[in-house]
């Protein structure tokens, strides 16, 4: 059986007379690379250029507010269960009257640590929020840290920029099939 | 007299320098190249286009730890690297680089000397050049590069007799050795490739094989013997086999484009040099002319030595007995057939006529009658 026609029989009959100069195999040959040589090249260069990596890519961490500005996190600490490496930390605080437009519950993460250092970077702790406030980005890095006191990533880093909202590209199999389309 | 030797030596640092020169660039465009023809782009992080990359790779190479086995010859080993280095640089100083110039009044020469037998004197420093290789390979003490040594010495005596019987023809023709007369036998478009197409793809094959190049680089085969020859190498001693491949590369490429591309002749010069001696008076427009004709030798050098490249990295290497074979049962008998060709053609007095009537008749019968004989037999069995 075969998959494709794409497979060739192995040719052992004896080369022709032409074929035992083995001019007409080196200009084949030569031909092919000239032909390659002119061909556009599948190198992307890294770091000026990037390519998009698909709207289910697990990147940097984000916190997301709501669509007021809240901070949707209530510190449950599901996240912190859910973790394989037991990146994450959290306090949590109660809300005093006043910061309704900071926080949507009664009930918020004081402080929300994840330690870049341990993060494998598998995505359960989006999974397991049922607040759907952790996110992994699909278009940002991590980006390389070169000391420890750099590790830690506090609340400052990871909550969202509301002047600068994050937004999935696709989040169902139809979104995606038309990205693909598009692309 | 003074000016006439000042000229000279500046002559001579100037081929040394570009032999130098060419040689530190044709690293970088053998990588660019394999990478082209790979889908790559190849190195381009160290200057515009990656240009100072091989200065980087210099600087590499003096700065790694410059060792010598316990067990290898000392002094052997040392003299390896230098006598292959040496070598490839002195073979430049027969190639005439362009016509002649004039400085103050006398006319010069733009080579380093035109001695009456200078192509002998290339054959002599090439097969100097396997000496480099031999004794580096032999002073390491190791079983790897003592094979690709002794490869390297039968390969190279193997294929300088193909060379030297097709580079017969040549002289024949010519009825000189030197390699200015040789060129300047060869006026305006009246090449020798045009009288001798087989020489020049056997020569052609020939410098491949002398250069250790693909697909005759069974001395330094690096999946078969670690690196050949210069496994035990490291540091500048590497390097100054690396080097001295790639200064032989732009030898054999300016020796080959001299022979048979016609060296610094280009068509229509006659009617260039009329027109610059009438436009910038007799010094200045000769000089000018010369200069041109400088350029369009490397012009033909860069040809090849892109052709040496391509071929690199397009053809797979041979096996040691296909070599063998190639060099004594195929390009040994062609290149005495083309000599007889030659000979005859040269003696009928239309050469250029009768050598391709010559090398027609010669393909009739080895592609015509001889498969007939092969059926015969075939069915005799």
């Amino acid at each position: 059986m075969t998959l494709t026609n794409r497979s060739r029989k192995t040719d052992n009959s004896e080369l022709s007379i032409v074929e035992n100069t083995y001019f007409p195999g080196i200009f084949k040959g030569m031909g092919v690379t000239i032909k390659h040589f002119f061909s556009k090249k599948a190198t992307i260069r890294y770091p000026e250029q990037k390519r998009y990596l698909g709207p289910v890519f697990r990147g940097h961490h984000i916190l997301k507010r709501d669509e007021q500005g809240r901070e949707r996190c209530t510190a449950c600490g599901l996240c912190a269960v859910a973790c394989p490496a037991e990146a994450i930390s959290m306090v949590a605080a109660e809300r005093v009257k006043g910061e309704e437009k900071l926080y949507r519950e009664e009930k918020y993460a004081a402080s929300y640590e994840i330690n870049m250092l341990r993060c494998i970077f598998c995505g359960l702790c989006e999974e397991a929020c049922p607040k759907e406030a952790v996110y992994l980005r699909h278009d940002k890095f991590v980006p390389v840290f070169t000391s420890r006191d750099q590790v830690i990533y506090g609340k400052d880093q990871l909550v969202e920029d509301m002047n600068d909202r994050y937004l999935r590209d696709a989040w169902t199999k139809e979104d995606m099939a038309k990205l693909w389309i598009k692309q | 007299m003074d000016t006439v030797l000042i000229v000279k030596a500046i002559i001579v640092i100037a081929i040394f320098a570009i032999s130098m020169l060419m040689a530190l660039y044709e690293t970088y465009a053998e990588r660019v190249i394999a990478a082209f023809i790979q889908d790559r782009v190849g190195p381009d992080r160290a200057g515009p286009f990656g240009l100072l990359q091989p200065l980087a790779d210099g600087g590499k190479l003096f700065f790694k730890e410059d060792f010598i086995p316990t067990k290898a010859d000392k002094w052997l080993f040392i003299l390896g690297p230098a006598v292959a280095m040496s070598t490839a640089l002195l073979s430049s100083a027969v190639i005439p680089f362009g016509d002649t110039i004039i400085v103050a009044g006398q006319k010069i020469d733009v080579q380093g000397m035109d001695v009456n037998i200078g192509i002998l004197w290339i054959f002599g420093i090439v097969s100097l050049g396997v000496y480099g290789i031999l004794i580096g390979g032999w002073a390491s003490n190791n079983k790897y590069s003592l094979y690709g040594a002794i490869r390297a010495a039968s390969q190279t005596i193997s294929y300088e007799l193909a060379m030297g019987i097709s580079l017969l023809a040549i002289i024949l023709m010519t009825g000189s050795l030197s390699v200015k007369s040789i060129v300047l036998g060869q006026h305006g478009i009246d090449w020798n490739i045009f009288y001798q197409p087989m020489g020049f793809l056997l020569f052609l094959t020939c410098s491949l094989a002398e250069c250790n190049r693909t697909p005759f680089d069974l001395p330094e085969s690096e999946n078969e013997l670690v690196a050949g020859y210069h496994t035990e190498y490291g540091s500048m001693k590497m390097g100054l086999y690396l080097f001295s491949e790639y200064v032989n590369m732009f030898i054999s490429s300016a020796v080959l484009a001299s022979l048979y591309l016609g060296g610094f002749n280009y068509p229509g010069m006659d009617f260039v040099y009329s027109k610059l001696v009438g436009s910038f008076g007799e010094v200045t427009g000769h000089n000018l002319a010369t200069a041109l004709g400088t350029l369009t030798l490397f012009l033909k050098i860069f040809f090849f030595i892109f052709l040496f490249m391509w071929i690199r990295w397009t053809l797979p290497r041979f096996r040691y007995d296909q070599l063998m074979n190639v060099a004594w049962k195929w390009m040994m008998p062609v290149a005495i057939v083309n000599l007889i060709i030659t000979a005859a053609a040269e003696l009928s007095g239309k050469p250029l006529l009768y050598n391709w009537v010559g090398l027609a008749i010669f393909g009739a019968i080895y592609f015509g009658l001889f498969p007939i004989f092969k059926k015969k037999t075939v069915s005799a069995n």
